[in-house]
Parts: C-alpha cells; sequence; structure tokens
C-alpha cells in the first residue's frame, strides 16, 4: 500500500517514478531528485552514490528515491511524502529544494535532512556542497594550453555564483598561461536541454572558440564538439564516450564517500546538523582521467591539482581584480573568503561580456 | 560569409522539429480536435526512434520507429477522447504525462549510446557552392521531408475534396455528419497524422539533432509546435514562417551573446517567444479579423444513431 501510495505521488509530480522495498527496523534513506536517473548529469551521479550507500550497508539501510521532482513549492510535498514513508535521512539534490526543505525539516524535528548546495540550516538539516571553481582552475590551465585560436567557448545555464565563481576560475588559470586568451560566454538559461545546449555549442564554435566548456548537465556540447573536430571538457559525469578524442577532462560529482560517511553517522546516532564545503583534498568531486593533450600539459594539470589538494595553491589568491581594473576586496587573508566566492557576482579582469542583471 | 551560412544551417536543424509536428498538430486541429499530448508523443517518438536506430542501424527504421511509436500514442487519445468523448483537454494532458514516464521506461537501455546521426545530401558541385550550396542541397532527409510535408499538408487542406470534408468537420462537426461524413473516423484520422508527425519530430531529434537518447530530450518542444499552431491561425503558410522564425531568433540570440552584445541573456532566452507572437498576431491582424480557429476546436463528438 505504501508503495501505492508513493507511486501515486509520483505520478502526480509528473512521471517520476519510485523504487522501494519493504522491511522494518532498518534505516529509511529517502532522495529527491531534480531530473531522471539517466540524465547522464547531476541526478547520475547522485543515483550513483544512492547504490554505493547500498551496497556498503547492504540491508542495514532501505533506500527509496523520487526522480523530476520539480524544484518549488511541489517539491515539499514529494519531501513530506518520503517522511511518512518511515524515511529518517532525506537527501534533497538541488539548490531549488532549499526552502522546502527547510519547511519540512522544522515540521517534523525528528526527521534529518541533507541539503544539496544551498546556505539555509537547522538544527535537523545539513547542507552540503562541493569547491568545483578548483576543478574549473584546473580546466582553465588546460584550455589555455590546448587552445589555437586564444578563444575559449563557455557554455553557462544561469549566472548564478556557482556559475560565475567556475568562469572566473577558468580564466584566472588561463591567463596564467596566457594573458592574452579570450572568452565567450553563452547562457543557455536552462541546465538540461540538449537541442540549446547544442546551439550553443555550434555558434561558440562558428565565432572561433576551439575549446568548449559548458556548466549545463547534457553530453549535447562534447558532441557537437567531437563532431566539428574541436575540444571540450565534460560536466557532473564521465562524457568521454560522447568525444572519445575530444573530453580533456571532466569533472566529477563524487558523492559517494559523502553520503556513506552522514548514513554511518545517522546509523551511529552521531548525526549533527554541518555545513560541508569539500573539495578535491576531501573527494567531494574528482576530476576524470586527462586525456586527448600532449604529456607536458597533464603534467601541469597533474600538478596543479596536486597542489590544491596540498593546499598550496587558491584559485581566488589575492589579488583577484575585477572587470573595472580595481582590485576585489580580499576578506580570507591569502585568499578570497569562502563566503565572497559562495556570493561571486562579478567577472575578473579579461573577460569582455557583461554580467547578466549587472 | 561562413557564418552566415553556419547560422542558417543552424536554423534549420532547429526549427525542423518544431515545422514537423506543428504541421501535424495543425491538421489535428483542423478536424476539431485539441491534442494536448503533442510533448508526450515526441518524446516517445524520440526514445522509440533511437532504439529503432540504435538496434538496426538504419537511421530509415528509426525514424519509422518514431512515427509508429507516435502514431499509438495518438491512438490512445483517439480512443479516450473520440470514441470515449473524454474531455479532449485532459486526455491530451495526461498523454504527456504518459509519454515522458513510457520514454523514460524505453530508453533505459539506451542511455549513454550514441549514434552516427542522419547522413546529409552532397552533390558534388551542387552542394560546394558558397553560402547557399550547403543550405539549399546540403541537409538531412529529415528537413527536405519536413518542407514537402507542409507543402502536401497545404494542398490537401486547401486543394483536395478530402482536405474540405476535414475542414468542415472541424468547424461543424453536426453539419458533417447530417451530410452523411464519418466525422469519428475522420477525426480519428486526423489525430493519427498528428501523432504520426509528432513521433517523426521527437525521432528527429536523437537521429539528427543531437545523435545520443536522454530522457526528457524534447525539453518543451512540444508545447512550442502547440503555440506556433495557435498563432499561426491554424494556416500552415504561417506555421512556416512561425516556426523558422522561432528557430532563428532562437539561434540568433545565442550569437548575439557570443558577440557579448550586453542584453542580459534572460531577455535573450525570452525572445524567440516575444518575437514569434509578435509577427504572428500582426499577420493575422493584418488580413481580415474575427477568429480563424475552427469552430468546433475541442468539443466532443457523439453522433445520435
Amino acid at each position: 500500500m505504501r508503495k501505492s501510495l508513493l507511486a501515486l505521488a509520483a505520478g502526480l509530480l509528473l512521471a517520476g517514478s519510485v523504487s522501494a522495498a519493504s522491511a522494518a527496523d532498518k534505516l529509511k534513506v529517502g532522495f529527491i531528485y531534480l531530473g531522471p536517473i539517466g540524465d547522464l548529469g547531476w541526478t547520475y551521479q547522485h543515483e550513483l552514490a544512492r547504490q554505493a550507500l547500498v551496497k556498503e550497508f547492504g540491508d542495514k539501510i532501505e533506500t527509496t528515491y523520487l526522480e523530476n521532482v520539480p524544484e518549488g513549492p511541489d517539491a515539499e510535498r514529494a519531501i513530506e511524502q518520503l517522511v511518512r514513508a518511515g524515511n529518517k535521512l532525506i537527501f534533497t539534490t538541488s539548490f531549488g529544494y532549499m526552502d522546502p526543505t527547510l519547511k519540512v525539516a522544522k515540521k517534523y524535528p525528528n526527521v534529518h535532512f541533507e541539503h544539496a548546495t544551498g546556505y539555509k540550516r537547522n538544527a535537523n538539516m545539513s547542507t552540503y556542497s562541493s569547491k568545483w571553481y578548483q576543478g574549473r582552475y584546473i580546466q582553465g590551465l588546460i584550455a589555455a594550453k590546448m587552445s589555437k585560436s586564444g578563444v575559449l567557448g563557455y557554455i553557462g545555464s544561469f549566472p548564478i555564483p556557482e556559475v560565475v565563481s567556475g568562469i572566473n576560475a577558468t580564466m584566472i588559470a588561463a591567463q596564467s598561461i596566457n594573458p592574452n586568451i579570450k572568452v565567450k560566454i553563452i547562457w543557455a538559461n536552462t541546465w538540461f536541454d540538449p537541442g540549446k545546449e547544442a546551439d550553443a555549442a555550434k555558434a561558440l564554435i562558428d565565432q572561433g572558440a576551439d575549446v568548449i566548456m559548458q556548466h549545463t548537465d547534457s553530453p549535447a556540447a562534447m558532441q557537437i564538439a567531437s563532431e566539428r573536430g574541436k575540444l571540450a571538457f565534460g560536466q557532473d559525469s564521465e562524457m568521454i564516450k560522447f568525444g572519445p578524442k575530444t573530453q580533456l577532462t571532466s569533472i566529477l560529482d563524487t558523492w559517494a564517500p559523502y553520503y556513506i560517511a552522514r548514513v554511518k553517522a545517522e546509523l551511529d546516532g552521531t548525526w549533527k546538523s554541518e555545513d560541508t564545503w569539500g573539495g578535491l583534498d576531501s573527494h567531494m568531486f574528482a576530476m576524470a582521467p586527462y586525456t586527448n593533450m600532449p604529456d607536458d600539459v597533464k603534467k601541469i594539470a597533474e600538478d596543479a591539482q596536486a597542489a590544491i589538494i596540498a593546499g598550496k595553491l587558491h584559485p581566488f589568491k589575492c589579488p583577484v581584480i575585477g572587470q573595472d581594473g580595481k582590485e576585489i576586496e580580499c576578506k580570507g587573508g591569502a585568499n578570497l573568503a569562502d563566503g565572497q566566492i559562495l556570493g561571486m557576482n562579478f567577472y575578473v579582469k579579461g573577460i569582455d561580456d557583461k554580467l547578466p542583471g549587472k | 560569409m561562413e557564418l552566415v551560412e553556419a547560422i542558417i544551417l543552424s536554423v534549420l536543424a532547429a526549427s525542423t522539429p518544431l515545422l514537423i509536428a506543428a504541421t501535424g498538430e495543425l491538421v489535428t486541429e483542423r478536424s476539431g480536435v485539441l491534442n494536448l499530448g503533442v510533448e508526450g508523443m515526441m518524446i516517445v517518438g524520440a526514445a522509440c526512434g533511437f532504439g529503432g536506430a540504435w538496434l538496426t542501424g538504419s537511421i530509415f527504421i528509426g525514424a519509422l520507429s518514431g512515427i509508429i511509436a507516435g502514431t499509438l500514442m495518438s491512438l490512445i487519445f483517439a480512443l479516450m477522447a473520440l470514441g470515449l468523448a473524454v474531455n479532449q483537454v485532459a486526455t491530451g494532458l495526461a498523454l504527456t504525462i504518459l509519454g515522458i514516464g513510457l520514454s523514460g521506461l524505453i530508453g533505459a537501455g539506451f542511455v549513454g549510446e550514441r549514434l552516427t546521426p542522419a547522413a546529409q545530401l552532397h552533390i558534388p558541385g551542387l552542394t560546394d557552392v558558397p553560402l547557399i550550396g550547403r543550405v539549399l542541397f546540403g541537409q538531412d532527409a529529415f528537413v527536405y521531408f519536413s518542407i514537402a510535408l507542409i507543402i502536401g499538408v497545404w494542398w490537401f487542406l486547401y486543394r483536395t475534396r478530402a482536405g474540405l470534408i476535414l475542414r468542415a468537420c472541424g468547424d461543424n462537426h453536426v453539419s458533417a455528419h447530417a451530410l452523411g461524413y464519418p466525422v469519428l473516423r475522420i477525426r480519428t484520422l486526423a489525430v493519427m497524422f498528428g501523432g504520426a508527425c509528432a513521433g517523426l519530430a521527437g525521432a528527429y531529434l536523437p537521429l539528427a539533432y543531437t545523435p545520443f537518447f536522454i530522457p526528457g530530450m524534447t525539453a518543451g518542444r512540444g508545447w512550442i509546435a502547440l503555440a506556433l499552431v495557435v498563432f499561426a491561425s491554424w494556416r500552415p503558410g504561417r506555421l512556416v514562417i512561425g516556426a523558422y522564425l522561432f528557430g532563428a531568433v532562437t539561434i540568433l540570440q545565442l550569437h548575439a551573446q557570443g558577440w557579448g552584445v550586453g542584453i542580459p541573456s534572460q531577455f535573450m532566452s525570452a525572445l524567440p517567444y516575444l518575437a514569434t507572437v509578435v509577427v504572428l498576431v500582426l499577420l493575422s491582424r493584418a488580413r481580415t479579423g474575427g477568429s480563424t480557429a475552427p469552430a468546433a476546436l475541442g468539443t466532443a463528438f457523439v453522433p445520435d444513431r
């Protein structure tokens, strides 16, 4: 009955699906997914981590997920549905679930919530995110080395700090190799529309970009770059299948270590509300193998990765120069403060574009 | 000049699925049936189209699978909305929801696979002519077919007796019935044609546009096709203008962003919708006023025996 109720709820949420196995006395862990588990990107990586949980804890836990849950008020019903189904630890895996998660968390103080990429917390609601800009910095180094035209193409989703800090980290790195490097930025204003992402990649290549970077979720841009004989970086997942001679590397969201740690804490009764913002050093994400580049470029990338992990290299090391040529106030000692990166709403020097809304 | 050619090529690729799906829906609506399930039929067409092509290695069989899948989906709609006279709006919406779920199920085994996209025409000499060569003589079969399709539909609707009867069903099903025409049979055929077109339009995405399948890859194109039919005031000629205009503004706004025009990208993304609506509304105002919608659109017909 519970299963059919859940299935009904999922059906109401536009074609969701549900997986649940019934048993008593197990810790029930629930997941809310933004896309379909087969999106090959964002949601797929969360699903891989859920599968890793099942493998790690076996029959000590029982997991349930709801996929294709729209962000916004609709999500509240989906989260509450998971609570009513007896889930004690619930991962809500997209920024737009922030307020709905908080609302449900306040209503059910005995249930623990984990919200990805947000900033609102509660006694029973943690947040977790990754310092993807570290990966973008490494990509910037590679891109500047590999570009022959000196023009990089960047497909953005929405002009939010996470994406803007990625563009800035890329350009700071790229300028350290080639001070005259240019970047062309196209905002798709969507996270997922393969056709539009492909059109954006075509436009960038037609305008002279020869290395394509993306902050949208489908492998469409990789595929177009491969068709046109250019180079590209993947996003979220391994995308080398769509460009065996095209992918330089990809930022891989590896949520499994974090999810395993949090479920373990819940099982041990030591779970408490935390704010986790991890980088390459804490394995919140990883870089896909460095491919389709000469050994010297590979070495630069590997060295940068090692330096970032060792804490010797920070992409936003002061002084950071803004678009207007003025130095950005350095609030974090030697580097920009975390808060400045999490709220980044400016372009660095050398980007000839205007940040939407500025 | 190369850039202009590249832009036109991208525009054709972006407009073709909209044109094919909207052509089918135009015929459906002209018969008096409002099928809001275009998005659902398209995405199932995309999943089956990719599956067919991936399993057999033939783009043609892929396209055919898409057409058959779209037609089968539309038959579900016909059974409910025509056979049982269920509310057409609700049935169409349900068809979209069903289609999105079903396509994920069908496509689950194909996610992550890639195809060689549909071949493009190449006529030595002609295709190599600068600027217009590739535009006119270097497209894939879908593009040529979509143009033949809309011309065929125009000819059928306005130049054949069968087309006149179909329009009569859409304008006044009681009179058409009184004259002895099988209204429900005609409407069923029109709905099936709409489904076949939506299925083909869906199949175009993984077979030619972005040669892989991902759940949800139609990303709202079915809804745009629906809107185009309304704003084209149910006329094939305006539909062509609307579809290409929408595609053109979509591509141009991406290029404008790349050039750094400095207009907020959020506005640029809304521009294709704005431009298409404005132009098509102006076009329909320029001619005779009054509503051009099929008079019986969306109303159920239950024949008295």
